[in-house]
Parts: C-alpha cells; structure tokens; sequence
C-alpha cells in the first residue's frame, strides 16, 4: 500500500467513524483526535474500521502512531511493504 | 380503557413531540412493546407501552408537541377476568397446566430473532392474554404479525397451534408500514416491497428504510447518515434542538443545584494493575473485542453501587427509594454540543466484553437519536468520564432525583509512593457527588474505597 491510498483508507475510516466530518480541511500533520473531537470509543472504531479494511493488525501499542494522517499513512505503509 | 400518554423520559422533560406510530388502531400491543417515537428537547426515543389491550383510537397526529402526561392514545385492556370465557377451559384449569402434549412444538426450525422486538419488560402472568396459545405459538404469532384473537384454534378446547397461525399469515396482507416510514421511502427512493420490517407484526419502520437506504452494511456510514437524519426531522433545525437541549439541561441542572445539597468526595486509584490486565486482554483477542479503560470504570462502579445501594436510587417527596437494579446513566456527549445519559441496564451483571459492547451500542445510538424510553427514563446514578476530554477529575451534578454521580478523569501517569519507593504509576482520580438529604459522607466514602479495591483486581471485574 503506498502513501496515497493509505490516506485514502484513513480518511474512508475516519468519515465512517464521524459522518459528516470535514475531512478536506484536515492537514496531513494535523492530530486528528482532537481537530475532529473523537473519544475513546471513537478513536476504537476508526481503529477496528481501519483494521478491517487494510487487514492490518492495529495493537494499543501502535496507537501513538496514529494521531495524524501522515502518521496512519506511515505506519499502514510500513506494515504492508 | 387506560390511556397511553406521553410519557416523562427524565426530570428534564415537560414536553414531546410525537414523531411516528408504530401501531395503529385495532392492533394488539403487549407491555413493554415500543408503541410511538417521540421526539424530545434531547432525543428521538421509542417509547414502550405500559399496558397490554389493543389499540383504540389514536388521539395525536405525529408531529405535534403536546405536554407530558398528555393522552397520545387509547388502549383498550385485557378485562382480568372475562365474562365470556371464549376459549378458556372450565374453571379453576389453569390454562398452562395441561397442554396436550401435541401442542408443545419443537424449538421453531425458522427463528427471525432480528424480526422480533423481544418486550424488556414481561408482562405480569395475570395481564397475559386470555388465547389458548402456548408460548412458542404466541411468538410464531407476532413473528407472522397474525392477531391471536381473531383466530379460532383447531385443537382441544379452541387451542390454536402453529398451523393454525401458519394458515392465519397465509392470509393476511402483506406487512404494514408506518407513516413516516412510508415518506421517507419516497424521498429516499426505497422500494417498500424489498424492506424487510422490524416493528410489531413485522411493520416497516422508518430506521428499516434508513437502513435499506444505506444499501449494504458495509457502505459508509456518511453516506446515509445525512439524507435519513435530515429527512427525519423536518420541523426542527439543528439550531433549534441545540437551543432546545441548553434549555432543558439548564433548567434541570439550576434546579439539582437549587434543590440538591451535594457533597464530593474524591480519591486517586492506582491503575496499574487494570490498565496491565487490559493491555493483555486486548493484545490476546480480536480487534473488535477489545476494551476500553472506560468500560473496566464503569463496571467498577457499578459493582461498588451494588455494594452501597444507599447511593443507587430516587429521592421524591422526602423519602429515597432503591432502584430495581444498578442501571447506569452514562454521560454521553453529543457532537454538536449537549448531553444525554442513558441508561445501562443491570450494568452490575455484565461481563466485561458484554458491556463494552452495550457501551459502545449505547453511545452509537444516543448520537444518532435512537434511544428507547426505558434507557432514558431510569436510570439509577449516572457515571461521567471526561478522560477523554483531557481532564484529571470532574466533580459532577447529580441528575434529580438520582442522588449520587461517579465521575473519572483522566488516566495519567503519575508519581507514587509504592512500596516506600518512588514510582510512575497510572492513576485515575474517581469523585464522588451526592446528596446529603440521601446519605453522608461515610457511605459515600464506601463507595469509592470499594472503587478502588475493586480496580486492583481487574480480572474479577
């Protein structure tokens, strides 16, 4: 999976998990936590969503990584190669 | 005849409006079957019905706000004791005592379970219909949507068997749809006919059309979000109910604050245990089971609630009364602004993964409106967790006529004396707000020190 659709599926997760969130005013270094106010349980469904669709294990440890869209897109990248 | 009247879902309710029915006139509805949406300051909620009879007349048009306690509908109750005993055996048999033995079926071979909107509340033995149906049939029978009291059954004594509620549905038309169900079709551009229903007797209800709408589960959610909600609620912008919903919190909590003598308590809890069990726990199952320190919270309350019941309860007109069971209010926020606490039921009862789950389909539905009247109306103390929100601790209002609330803050890493050593530990700072009129500080202090202890044995919670 290279940089680009990793952000694709990052951002289809995140519009799945917050409908209706203005996903093009999100910058790739922006946190997205807090830019689009996600609790824990949200932050857990954007998290079993994003597994699903990339059939990547996502573990709590990993989830420090995944604050950004640049950060998801990295990571996702590095797990797929 | 009683009447079914709008309900009060919470202190904080005064008026409703009524947004759809799920019967119409002439139909049977049990105790506890959802009868009406109705709309209030905070939520859309499926309100349940309190008696069991048939429908009458049905007194309010949907879309109309009318004051608690307004009649919405008349319902036409089962006489306890009838003076033409149709179907029933000679007297002093108690109808349940001798089925024959060929009337007993075997477990259905074709359940619809998702069909079949279980009642939560079971109906006293001596409001149970007067049909002579076993249980199995009678459930055969609301599956089909076939009315038991129009049926003549074919067996001893007028008993009706599954075939004669087979043949009944053969009969019949096909399901029916309710009102808004019906617009939102139209506007949505759903065939009716591929819905399939799970109201009452198989009805078609308008989150059945939202559903069919989205197309397959695993479209995105945004793409059916809007066009359903929008069209859902017509008569209200989201300013509106966002001015409506201020009002009703400010009004309820000025008068907690007004009426309500609180005292808070508060203590720090090491987490190191649970927050290790979880780290295990979650890295030995599935992505979706897994779960949050929220939920090991809320079960730790709830079980410390059990144990100092003082706490879990109402106080009305001088006296506090118990609740029938933890259920716990949790604070949901809602995007957008304002909050609601539903309840989480028997939450004391449930094993971790179980209430991670309701947690999550709790919270799911509260945002998007489609909450049930018995989540709203009884909840027993309410939990608020704002580690979210980035906060160390939260010292609550308590929610009239509940008399206590649990809050969490965050948890953080901080340092601790462990062992005469200095160490990092993660802590979570648990408060505790109650009313004084119920209790005093001593069994309010119970609670949280059994917060804590039961936090160090996470895998017991």
């Amino acid at each position: 999976m290279n940089r680009t659709e990793a952000v694709d599926v990052v951002k289809e997760s995140l519009a799945q998990v917050v409908p209706g969130a203005d996903l093009a005013a999100l910058r790739p270094d922006d946190a997205f936590r807090d830019a689009l106010e996600l609790d824990s349980l949200d932050f857990l469904s954007f998290v079993e969503t994003l597994s699903r669709r990339t059939g990547v294990r996502i573990d709590d440890e990993d989830t420090p990584r995944l604050t950004t869209l640049s950060g998801c897109a990295e990571f996702l990248a590095s797990r797929t190669e | 005849m009683a009447e079914f009247t709008m309900p009060s879902l919470g202190a904080d309710m005064d008026e409703g409006t009524l947004q759809e029915w799920l019967v119409r006139p002439g139909e049977r509805v049990r105790r506890g079957d959802p009868v009406a949406v109705v709309e209030t300051a905070k939520s859309t909620i499926e309100v349940e019905c309190f008696e069991t009879g048939t429908v009458g007349e049905l007194l309010v048009e949907p879309g109309r706000t009318v004051p608690v306690g307004t009649p919405l509908a008349l319902i036409e109750t089962e006489p306890r004791e009838p003076e033409k005993p149709r179907r029933k055996p000679p007297r002093g048999r108690k109808p349940k005592a001798t089925p024959p033995p060929e009337a007993i079926p075997p477990p259905l071979p074709e359940p619809a379970p998702a069909g079949v909107q279980e009642s939560p509340v079971a109906p006293p033995p001596e409001e149970r219909p007067q049909h002579e149906a076993v249980p199995l049939v009678r459930r055969l029978a609301r599956e089909r949507g076939v009315d038991l009291e129009t049926l003549h059954g074919s067996g001893l004594h007028g008993r009706i068997s599954r075939s004669d509620v087979r043949r009944a549905a053969a009969r019949q038309p096909r399901a029916r749809i309710t009102p808004l169900a019906r617009r939102l079709a139209g506007e949505l551009g759903v065939d009716l006919s591929t819905v399939s229903g799970t109201g009452r007797y198989g009805a078609v209800r308008a989150d059945d059309v939202r559903k069919a709408a989205a197309g397959p589960a695993t479209a995105l959610v945004s793409d059916r979000a809007e066009p359903a909600r929008t069209a859902a609620e017509p008569a209200r912008t989201a300013d509106d109910r966002a001015a409506a919903m201020r009002r009703t919190i400010a009004s309820l909590m000025a008068r907690s604050k007004r009426d309500i003598p609180h005292y808070y308590l508060s203590t720090t809890v090491d987490m190191a245990a649970a927050m290790g069990w979880l780290r295990e726990h979650n890295r030995r199952g599935p992505v979706g089971e897994r779960v949050l320190p929220a939920a090991l919270l809320l079960k730790a309350a709830a079980l410390a609630v059990r144990e100092v019941p003082a706490l879990n309860g109402f106080w009305t007109e001088d006296h506090f009364t118990e609740g029938d069971g933890v259920h716990l209010g949790v604070a949901v926020s809602l995007r957008g602004g304002g909050l609601v606490a539903p309840a989480l039921r028997d939450a004391d009862t449930l094993a971790l993964p179980q209430l991670m789950a309701r947690l999550k389909d709790l919270v799911t539905r509260a945002r998007e409106g489609r909450l049930r009247g018995s989540e709203v109306s009884d909840p027993t103390i309410t939990v608020t967790n704002l580690g979210d929100q980035g906060v160390e601790s939260v010292l609550g209002v308590i929610y009239p006529p509940q008399v206590a609330l649990i809050g969490f803050g965050r948890v953080v890493d901080r340092p601790c004396a462990v062992d005469g050593l200095l160490g990092v530990r993660p802590t979570v700072t648990a408060t505790l707000s109650a009313d004084h009129r119920a209790t005093d500080g001593a069994i309010g202090a119970r609670c949280l020190t059994a917060v804590d202890r039961l936090l160090q044995h996470p895998e017991e919670l």
